[in-house]
């Protein structure tokens, strides 16, 4: 196990055993181990990397560091910056998890489940990736390629997410079978963006990779009155958009539930998400009046 | 008798709600310490600051890390086993398989159908087939996935309905029904004009203890070996361990080490015979832990059950007949299968009269993990059955549900449907009026969050309004679109082992030099026997010096820890031996002083003189003299059924109503359980915080079962054997728990006429709160748990 201090230390390590695992919280990795399905030879551990924790403002972009831990994403102001992304912080484990776990660690493990990845694809994130020859930037939707797989090359790192700062309503939601600490039997996260004037959403737990849901985007980028920061809509638009939605969706039937409650949940999920919505006035409030 | 109405206890009050009543409030007033008092229970700090050693924890100098192999198959016939490239590893100290057994090559609390060690076939998947010890527990994991098993895999069996049928090839030469029951009771072939019928499943819960099997075997060097282990019967694990060991029980000493809850899932050996075996075959100490994955594997779960029930009534609500068909899985092995389905078969009809009764139980191997006791045994199944029949039958004839349950209340002097009268107390009409006269819980939520749901101004991981809406921290809920529903049921069980299965309980109470020492094999297993039974010590002895020994083999069995039996029996047997302490001491005082004992007695640690003539420290009335008394308590007789499911099978009954307030996403189906309200018989209570606590932790069971415990099966293959899969309930799933009353009526024959507390809560709280969701949806809803897409996609 090498534990090094800095960034370049770390990218040396990680070029000079392209076959470690990178730890940070270990809220994912030591579950592996615990039950016998990894074994790793060698460990890198990037909890002592100043470089990698925390995050910044950076124009009209958040720089979230790698190694920024769920907590951290729920303390002010950043919660207020990001509000779905705080929601989706919450929803992860219990607080001794989120005090481990981290947004890096949530990326690279790249599970269907994996609680930030849809607030990140609505966001439309961008991956930063490091590695001792230089770095790339990689959109969210190029980086996690399929179940558990992402496109991070040997001896790379995820060094930070950058994502935007602008003036936007964000939700997120997830159905799981009980009330707190639970896999994502599915999740929505909604960023109705109010410079650009669109409505994203990104779906979590209904298919191999975090998904969008174009056609329902585009009937909620129509429905939101983008001048009062308030959806409008009918019951029978809101159907139809909780119907897109649904159709969006890949699920599967497993353990944790069926393809059949997925869709259903994830469209009810991504209506309540639109009806929800509110942008902030410039001062950062919500309107309340729909 | 009502204690403390209206108290109520909490894990998760929602914001807002009134602070909980502290436990403190259930203290009698001038009580302290004896019977009736809120005693602190001597684990309680050790084990909330992480200090309390539990068997896990154990250590000794040069011990060897067991780990055992195990059938990743279902069903399988075995054709060869290699473990040559697991013994050739380095630090591994042996290998053992089933010709390695020296003993009896199987085991079981029933009938010794279960394999040590599979040789020929396997019928579960889990079950064991070898053994490892090596120097460091990584290693012997390692090894025991290099010992080369090959498996023919076979067609599993996991349908119980198909097991029943004849034509079905026995999964074991001992054939695949375990038991079957036929009762018939009064005539069964009367009518009534009134019937309503249903179908009904409970799927496979877990016990789900925090801590998972573990232990510490230690050859003595002769031959013999001691056992460290969480277990809830020394002595039925000795017999087991010492028969596959080919050693007398006096060779193979038990010693109870600290056990991290049981819920049934201790009561059938585990790993006791595997360990056992790895120490005397290496000469040296080996320790085994369970991972919780394994922990899956390696105990018994809830029998799942299939229930058909016609309920007959006349037109004023009077049951008539209640017909039932009940199968219950068993799983690969008997382990307690047969007296489950006594229990299924005896309580089918519940808590009301019914004159007339046809049941028809079968308990059936499958190839299925093998199931056997946990909390409730047998009666939580038929209770979601039989309540769900008692609130269709009220929709039938238009009744109010808790008039119709009122209506046929069993009570003391009634008969069951297994022709035993009842001769102890019943206060069925008690706790469901106590129960029903709840006050409700706060206002119904709908429309109370304002317009956008109350969604703005939350702050993110603060403790919110939002998040006791169903979804919880999800935050998934629409206000608008959640629905409220109550639901009432009630349910009992016997307490101690029935049908001729006569348990006794042996203890010891010695007394020397001011202080008492109360010896037994009774397993604590967190239920807080312990402070029982030094309340019940300083009650009889006036002395508040009181040890309790380690439990282990040393002296005769306390029975199990199970049945809601060891306040009674090993209560009982501390009791009599403190009494017969006492009295020796009082005569011995007595001749001293040319004294009548009967104008003597023992209070506050000294002996007095009803006259004030005598007032001596116990230390300098009896010096050196040690006094001591050995007891074995026996309950009543019970005898088994006969062939038509009837006779006198049990000692003593408990009862208990739980109400249900429920939120229910009506879109999403998720549930969020608002309040239980209970009443329970308890005879009379010992230690009111401890009666809360069982309360408070069987509700939470019975709440998991309702909404989200299951083992998921596939083809006999378990889909989630983890704490991340298989989901108990967390702070934020707990209700606010509403102790309406504790019904105090003394039992006849019990020590301090107090019932066993722990198992009533777990029965009826499943189906309170499957009631209140049905209430909410008007979905039928007949299995638990009930799952999210049951409710959002309707019906299941």
């Amino acid at each position: 196990m090498l534990v090094p201090a800095s960034l370049d230390e770390l990218l040396a390590s990680v070029a000079a055993d392209t076959r470690a695992d990178l730890i940070a919280g270990g809220t994912d990795l030591m579950v592996e181990v615990n039950f016998g399905r990894r074994s790793p030879e060698s460990v890198i551990s990037v909890a002592l990397v100043p470089e990698l924790k925390s995050w910044y403002r950076s124009g009209d972009e958040v720089i979230l560091n790698a190694a920024l831990t769920y907590s951290e994403m729920m303390r002010p102001p950043l919660c207020e910056l990001l509000p779905a992304l705080a929601q989706a912080a919450r929803t992860v484990g219990s607080p001794q998890i989120r005090n481990a776990g981290t947004i890096g660690g949530n990326l690279a493990t790249a599970s269907p489940a994996g609680d930030t990845l849809p607030v990140l694809a609505a966001l439309e994130a961008t991956v930063v990736l490091e590695s001792a020859e230089g770095g790339r930037a990689v959109p969210v939707g190029e980086f996690i390629v399929s179940v558990k797989r992402t496109s991070l090359a040997p001896g790379e790192i995820i060094r930070s997410v950058r994502v935007p700062a602008r003036r936007a309503a964000q939700e997120f939601l997830k159905v799981g079978t009980r009330n707190a600490m639970v896999i994502a039997v599915c999740s929505v996260a909604l960023v109705a963006d109010a410079e650009r004037r669109e409505v994203h959403l990104g779906l979590g737990s209904v298919g191999p990779v975090p998904l969008r849901a174009p056609r329902a985007e585009e009937l909620a980028t129509s429905l939101f009155d983008w001048d009062e920061g308030v959806p409008r809509a009918s019951e029978k638009e809101l159907a139809r958009l909780a119907e897109l939605a649904s159709e969006a969706a890949r699920p599967i039937d497993d353990h944790r539930s069926t393809a059949r409650y997925r869709r259903h949940a994830v469209g009810v999920c991504a209506r309540r998400a639109f009806e929800r919505a509110r942008l902030p006035d410039a001062t950062g409030r919500r309107s309340v009046t729909p | 008798m009502t204690l403390a109405p209206g108290t109520t206890s909490t894990r998760s009050a929602p914001a807002g709600t009134a602070a909980p009543s502290a436990p403190s409030t259930l203290d009698r007033p001038g009580m302290t310490g004896a019977i009736g008092s809120s005693r602190r229970r001597p684990d309680g700090v050790p084990k909330v600051r992480g200090e309390f050693a539990f068997s896990s924890d154990l250590f000794a100098e040069g011990a060897l890390w067991g780990q055992v192999l195990r059938s990743p198959h279902p069903a399988a016939r075995i054709l060869g086993i290699d473990s040559t490239r697991a013994r050739d590893l380095a630090g591994v100290h042996t290998v053992l398989l089933a010709a390695d057994v020296p003993g009896s090559p199987t085991y079981g609390l029933d009938r010794k159908d279960q394999p040590v060690f599979a040789s020929d076939v396997v019928r579960y998947t889990g079950e064991p087939v070898a053994a490892v010890a090596a120097d460091h527990p990584e290693i012997a994991r390692r090894a025991a996935a290099l010992v080369e098993v090959r498996y023919a895999p076979l067609e599993p069996l996991v349908d119980p309905a198909k097991a029943l049928e004849p034509a079905t090839p026995p999964v074991h030469p001992d054939g695949n029904v375990f038991r079957h029951i036929s009762l018939v009771h009064g005539d069964v072939g009367t009518e009534a004009p009134v019937a309503v019928e249903g179908s009904y499943e409970v799927g496979m819960q877990d016990q789900a203890f925090m801590g998972p099997e573990s232990g510490l075997a230690i050859p003595d060097g002769a031959g013999g070996v001691d056992l460290y282990v969480s277990t809830q019967w020394l002595h039925v694990d000795q017999e087991q361990v010492a028969a596959c060991l080919g050693l007398e029980p006096t060779e193979v000493r038990l010693h109870l080490s600290g056990v991290g809850g049981a819920f049934g899932a201790r009561e059938d050996v585990s790993l006791q015979v595997h360990i056992c075996l790895l120490a005397l075959a290496t000469g040296r100490p080996v320790k085994i832990v369970y991972s919780r994955e394994e922990s899956f594997f390696g105990h018994v779960h809830r029998h799942p059950a299939r229930m058909w029930y016609r309920h007959s009534a006349d037109r004023d609500g009077r049951l008539v007949k209640v017909e039932a068909r009940i199968l219950l899985d068993g799983g690969a092995y008997a382990s307690s299968s047969t007296a489950v389905l006594s229990n299924a078969a005896c309580f089918a009809a519940g808590p009301y009269k019914v004159p007339n009764a046809h049941v028809e139980a079968d308990v059936v191997r499958t190839n299925n993990p093998p199931c056997g006791a946990m909390r409730g045994f047998g009666a939580v199944q038929v209770c979601h059955a039989y309540e769900a029949q008692m609130d269709r039958l009220a929709a039938e004839l238009g009744m109010d549900p808790v008039d119709l349950r009122l209506r046929n209340a069993l009570a003391s002097g009634d008969e069951l449907i297994t022709g035993q009268v009842i001769k102890g107390t019943a206060p069925v009409a008690e706790v469901i009026r106590a129960c029903a006269a709840a006050p409700m819980p706060m206002p119904d939520r709908q429309g109370a969050l304002g317009e956008d749901g109350g969604r703005n101004g939350v702050g993110i991981g603060e403790e919110s309004e939002e998040m006791a809406l169903p979804g919880g921290a999800g935050r998934s809920a629409d206000a608008r679109r959640v629905r409220r529903g109550v639901g009432l049921a009630v349910g009992f069980k016997n307490l101690m082992y029935s049908e001729g299965f006569d348990d006794s309980a042996a203890a010891a109470c010695r007394l020397e030099r001011g202080v008492v020492t109360i010896t037994s094999a009774a397993a604590e297993v967190g239920q807080g026997l312990v402070t029982l039974l030094q309340q019940i010590a300083t009650e009889v002895l006036g002395i508040e010096k009181v040890v309790v020994a380690p439990a282990d083999t040393g002296i005769g069995s306390a029975g199990s820890t199970s049945a809601s039996r060891q306040s009674w029996m090993t209560g009982g047997a501390v009791e009599i031996a403190c009494r017969r302490v006492r009295n020796r001491v009082l005569e011995i005082v007595a001749a001293r002083h040319g004294l009548v004992a009967g104008l003597l007695e023992l209070s506050g640690g000294k002996v007095v003189a009803f006259d004030g003539s005598l007032a001596e420290d116990l230390e300098t009335a009896l010096g050196d003299e040690v006094v001591e008394e050995t007891v074995t308590y026996c309950h009543a007789k019970t005898m088994p059924l006969d062939g038509n499911g009837q006779g006198d099978a049990h000692v003593s009954f408990a009862f208990a109503a739980h109400r249900a307030v429920v939120d229910v996403d009506l879109d999403l189906g998720l549930v969020k359980v608002v309040e239980i309200a209970t009443a329970q018989d308890v005879g009379r209570v010992l230690n009111p915080l401890q009666v809360v606590g069982q309360l408070e932790g069987g509700i939470a069971q019975g709440l998991g079962l309702a909404v989200m415990e299951e083992i998921v099966l596939e083809d006999g293959l378990v889909k989630n054997p983890s704490f991340t899969d298989y989901l108990i309930p967390t702070a934020l799933d707990m209700p606010v728990v509403r102790i309406s009353s504790l019904i105090e009526e003394p039992e006849p024959g019990a020590p301090f006429g107090a019932k066993g507390v722990g198992e009533p809560p777990t029965i009826s709280s499943t189906a309170a709160i499957a009631a209140a969701v049905r209430a909410a949806t008007g979905l039928p809803l007949t299995r638990v748990p009930i799952r999210p897409e049951h409710i959002a996609l309707g019906g299941d």
